[in-house]
């Protein structure tokens, strides 16, 4: 019987009715009286030099109030790395310089070299044409093997050369996984690449920059997953302004997937300029100016060695792979090839030697940090479709094989560092193979033969490392932050309660979520409680929302800070009913005295807090308002199964997806209906890194799909209906709601079902193909089955380490 | 500057603006209604889809002087009178069919325009009819389901959650 309310209830979601009805408050709905508007004039190289740049026509023109220039941001801090690799000869990772607006050089294309203040944003648009940039071209790196070559052009003159850091985990397991690739019976190897992606939030970056002369204090408005964590990078280490005299205020968020944890430099622009010219300064991205200036995802190009023993027992995983991070250092983004992918080399397998190498790179292209998923999708995809090949290779049931590795006993400590908690792969793969009716697949490929169409099933299994993270552990791996999360819950006078969290909702459905977990633990109404976010004026320092960590660490600093105030109101409760502290119980919104019938009311206690006039003055201070702080002792381990069929037409390579399941075990889940979507959204995105997404370069750097006209969005009819099951649940054993994360995992796992669906397809029809580049397009397909080497910007071919990719 | 004039979910609404200027920007900036959203900026995302005298229409394709005249609605005028969410937006909401909510006001708009053309689509149909309006968070799957469940159809052939 589902609940109605609380936890396991699919509550209807309380912030939809003002989505609906166009009353959000995204931040581009935010105009401050007086303000003025900036137009960022970028490089439209993607390496040059700047000789001068002449605005003396721009700045006589309608409206202009001022142009910026880099000499305006000299002696100002540059954007932060919030992450130091340090690489497998000891050595810290090279780390250039990140200016708000360019010095001296561009370094890919959509490099800011100027800002235009102007009373309206056509005014300030029309004078970033007048201003003449004398520009010399040089020789651009976008091939992360060219740029490693000795004598390649540098992207940045000061460092040695492209290389960012060579890293090697576990650098001490080299030698065994080498020794046990030589005695190995079979290897399977794979090269292969993860596209590079743009995360596409349908809100575009806006940013709006506020001084109040009056009283010193900033303010910047913006589109962000994570303000806290804008306030301390761009006031500490950008504009020196100390966190009391700055408030940002990330309202409505229109999305996020990663792309809006990151400090940009446009927030920092605005909050600068706004003191400068003491007007408030609005910056609204359009779509074309967020595919060259929004940090992008992925780019991996990587070669995996898979070894088995004569009875298929994984005995070795060896991978290398080369990591792009574009032209600069993106906030978090020297992690996620390493401590975010690495770790998770494992999968859900015992295999005993497991050695990851990653060279990241720099080129001239736009900075590439997390998505969706962020080093886990990378590490999921090479290794299921690395067990898939070795499962054709050697004639055998990649589920069984599967199965035969799986890791069945927890807690389980990996050869890559972590430890996973609790699990049940064998269960979630039971409920995969229910719901794909596996058995019934001979019979629909037949259906499909006799239209003309192929037909393949693809499978494979995730894990991914998320609730991040354990603060003293990501400590020792590089982080300059903690990853804990805080909430502070405050009680009103009249017994409803506020949150107030270091989370922050962009699509996830806090709002509704949170108070089904306090409605629970009280007994009361999740109309009673309300969740504030998204505002550092009002939250407790918090580290924000990406790596499926809301619930299982903002959820938990929630729990705890509403356990301390329901003991602070069962001393007021003890205290009303003249009983001892121990002998009473909350249930059902009211304390009552064990073993007798008396009771008072929830609501009743609350207002005693607050007028305290027969209160126990001398034990308790008044008032019913509590913060937490939580930091988790270790990663949670969500994990699953999941299943593609798919149709090719032989005729053409076009691949449609037939049928799309994912069986997860998230532990615990506290909205249905949210997770659900929340696995729906992710399989989109998975679906389409698979057959539609790549973000693509010339070798001159000009980004090629830098609009929605090239780059390929999957709309509603690229996508089929979605089975998703979460009944499957080993509840996490470390937090206290038992909760895993679940935002990432539909793009995690779904990528690797997808491509081994259309490899199980062209081989029944008879082609040998062993491997497709994503976004497995139809001319990439019919290549393929047609025995030419697919070509074209952003494929293996020009980027990959070692030729084809078989 | 040239003056426009246009009725707006009812309300006649006028303002002064440039040549340039998009009815998206009219909506948003003069007539202070911001439930219309910018998605992009090649008319590809369906953000800002409105009716002007009935029909969908991209409002980022269409300069606010193209409007004068003409009748306009948006998103903030679609709740029924007594402001509960109307059948499209109730559907909505009941099988989740938005998450971050920037997209919604196009995909309800659109929605309304479907159902006025083709009171029962089928899944297909809706599928078909949504490729101008792209959502990044739900997958579409919940959005299908909202519209079936709006014109009156059985989303039980739509897997559950």
């Amino acid at each position: 019987m589902p609940k109605d309310s609380g936890i396991g209830a699919s509550s209807k979601r309380r912030e939809d009715v003002r989505f609906l009805t166009g009353a959000g408050n995204y931040t581009d709905d935010i105009n401050i009286r007086g303000q003025a508007h900036v137009y960022f004039l970028r490089s439209d190289v993607a390496h040059g030099k700047i000789n001068g740049i002449d605005s003396s026509t721009a700045e006589a023109m309608p409206g202009v109030v001022r142009i910026f220039t880099g000499k305006d941001f000299e002696g100002i801090g540059g954007l932060p790395c919030g992450w130091q690799v340090t690489d497998r000869h000891g050595e810290v990772m090279q780390e250039p310089p990140h200016p708000v607006l360019a010095q001296g050089k561009v370094r890919h294309v959509g490099d800011p070299i100027a800002a235009v203040v102007a009373d309206t944003a056509e005014q300030a648009r029309d004078a970033a044409e007048a201003i003449e940039v004398d520009l010399e071209e040089l020789p651009a790196v976008i091939n992360m093997k060219e740029a490693l070559k000795e004598g390649a052009t540098k992207v940045h003159d000061d460092l040695t050369s492209n290389l960012c850091y060579d890293w090697g985990f576990v650098e001490e397991n080299k030698g065994a996984v080498e020794e046990a690739i030589q005695n190995a019976a079979h290897v399977t190897t794979l090269e292969l690449v993860n596209n590079r992606l743009v995360a596409n939030p349908m809100e575009p970056r806006v940013a709006v920059g506020d001084f109040e002369r009056g009283t010193g204090n900033s303010t910047l408005y913006t589109t962000s997953q994570n303000p806290h964590v804008i306030r301390l990078l761009m006031g500490a280490f950008v504009l020196g302004i100390p966190e009391h005299k700055l408030r940002v205020v990330a309202p409505d968020v229109g999305g996020g997937f990663g792309t809006k944890i990151f400090h940009y430099a446009e927030e920092a622009f605005c909050t600068f300029a706004a003191k400068a010219i003491n007007r408030p300064v609005k910056w609204t991205s359009s779509r074309s100016e967020a595919f060259i200036s929004d940090a992008h995802g992925r780019d991996h190009v990587t070669k995996i060695e898979l070894a088995l023993d004569a009875d298929n027992n994984f005995t070795a995983i060896r991978t290398e792979t080369h990591a792009n991070m574009g032209a600069y250092l993106s906030t978090f983004a020297p992690s996620v090839p390493t401590w975010l992918h690495g770790v998770l080399m494992a999968g859900n397998y015992k295999t005993p030697n497991i050695y990851v190498n990653v060279k990241a790179v720099f080129t001239n292209t736009v900075p590439v940090d997390a998505y969706r998923g962020a080093g886990r999708p990378e590490a999921t995809y090479q290794l299921e479709r690395v067990i898939d090949k070795a499962a054709r290779e050697l004639g055998v049931d990649p589920i069984a094989l599967r199965r035969q590795n799986f890791i069945t006993e927890f807690p389980y400590d990996t050869p890559v560092a972590v430890t996973y908690d609790t699990g049940d792969y064998g269960a979630t793969m039971d409920k995969l193979e229910e719901m794909a009716d596996i058995a019934g697949f001979a019979e629909r490929r037949k259906q499909s033969e006799a239209k003309g169409k192929l037909r393949g099933l693809g499978i494979n299994c995730y894990i991914e490392a998320c609730g991040i993270a354990p603060s003293n552990l990501v400590g020792q791996l590089g982080a300059r932050a903690g990853l804990y999360e805080s909430a502070t819950v405050r009680v009103n006078a009249t017994g409803g309660l506020v949150v107030m969290t270091g989370s922050h909702s962009h699509g996830q459905g806090h709002e509704t979520a949170f108070p089904q977990v306090i409605a629970d633990m009280i007994g009361i109404d999740e109309s009673m409680v309300e969740i504030v976010h998204g505002d550092t004026a009002n939250t407790p320092m918090g580290m924000g929302t990406y790596g499926s960590r809301s619930l299982a660490v903002g959820g938990s600093a929630m729990v705890r800070a509403a356990e301390k105030v329901i003991n602070k109101a069962k001393k007021i409760a003890a205290h009303l009913m003249e009983a001892s502290d121990a002998d009473i119980e909350l249930k059902d919104g009211a304390f009552s005295v064990a073993g007798t019938d008396k009771s008072v009311a929830w609501g009743d206690v609350c207002l005693a807090a607050y007028v305290p006039h027969n209160y126990p003055l001398e034990d308790i201070e008044p008032g019913l308002e509590e913060t937490a702080f939580y930091d988790p002792s270790n990663f949670t381990y969500p994990s699953g199964a999941y299943a593609c069929e798919v149709e090719v037409d032989p005729d053409t390579g076009k691949v449609t997806i037939e049928r799309m399941m994912a069986a997860d075990d998230f532990g615990n889940v506290v909205n249905p209906m949210i997770v659900s979507g929340q696995v729906h959204g992710g399989l989109a995105q998975g679906i389409g890194q698979a057959l539609l997404e790549n973000c693509v370069y010339d070798e001159n750097g000009q980004l090629l799909s830098a609009s929605y006209m090239d780059y390929a969005m999957p709309r509603a009819a690229d996508l089929p209906n979605f089975e998703v099951d979460h009944s499957c649940a080993t509840p996490c054993t470390h937090n206290p709601l038992g909760v895993k994360g679940c935002g990432e995992a539909g793009a995690i796992g779904s990528p690797p079902s997808v491509v081994n669906a259309v490899i199980d397809a062209l081989n029944s029809g008879g082609k040998d193909v062993p491997h497709i580049d994503m976004p497995m397009s139809p001319a990439r397909v019919w290549a393929a089955m047609n025995g030419a080497a697919a070509t074209g910007h952003g494929t293996a071919e020009g980027r990959s380490l070692g030729g084809a990719s078989s | 500057m040239t003056s426009v004039k246009m009725t707006v979910n009812g309300k006649s609404v006028s303002g002064e603006v440039e040549g340039r200027t998009l009815l998206v920007s009219f909506l948003r900036e003069q007539a202070g209604l911001t439930g219309t959203h910018v998605g992009c900026d090649t008319s590809q995302c369906g953000a800002c889809l409105v009716h002007v005298n009935g029909d969908a229409v991209k409002s980022c394709t269409m300069l606010a002087l193209e409007a004068e005249g003409a009748e306009v609605a948006t998103i903030e005028g679609q709740a029924n009178a007594d402001g509960s969410l109307n059948v499209i937006q109730q559907a909505f909401q009941d099988h989740h069919g938005l998450q971050c909510g920037f997209c919604t006001p196009g995909m309800v708009m659109s929605a309304a325009a479907l159902l006025k053309e083709n009171p029962k689509p089928s899944e297909t149909e809706i599928r078909e009819y949504l490729q101008g309006n792209i959502c990044r968070c739900t997958g579409y799957h919940n959005i299908v389901k909202a519209v079936l469940a709006a014109s009156g159809q059985d989303v039980g052939a739509i897997a559950a959650e």
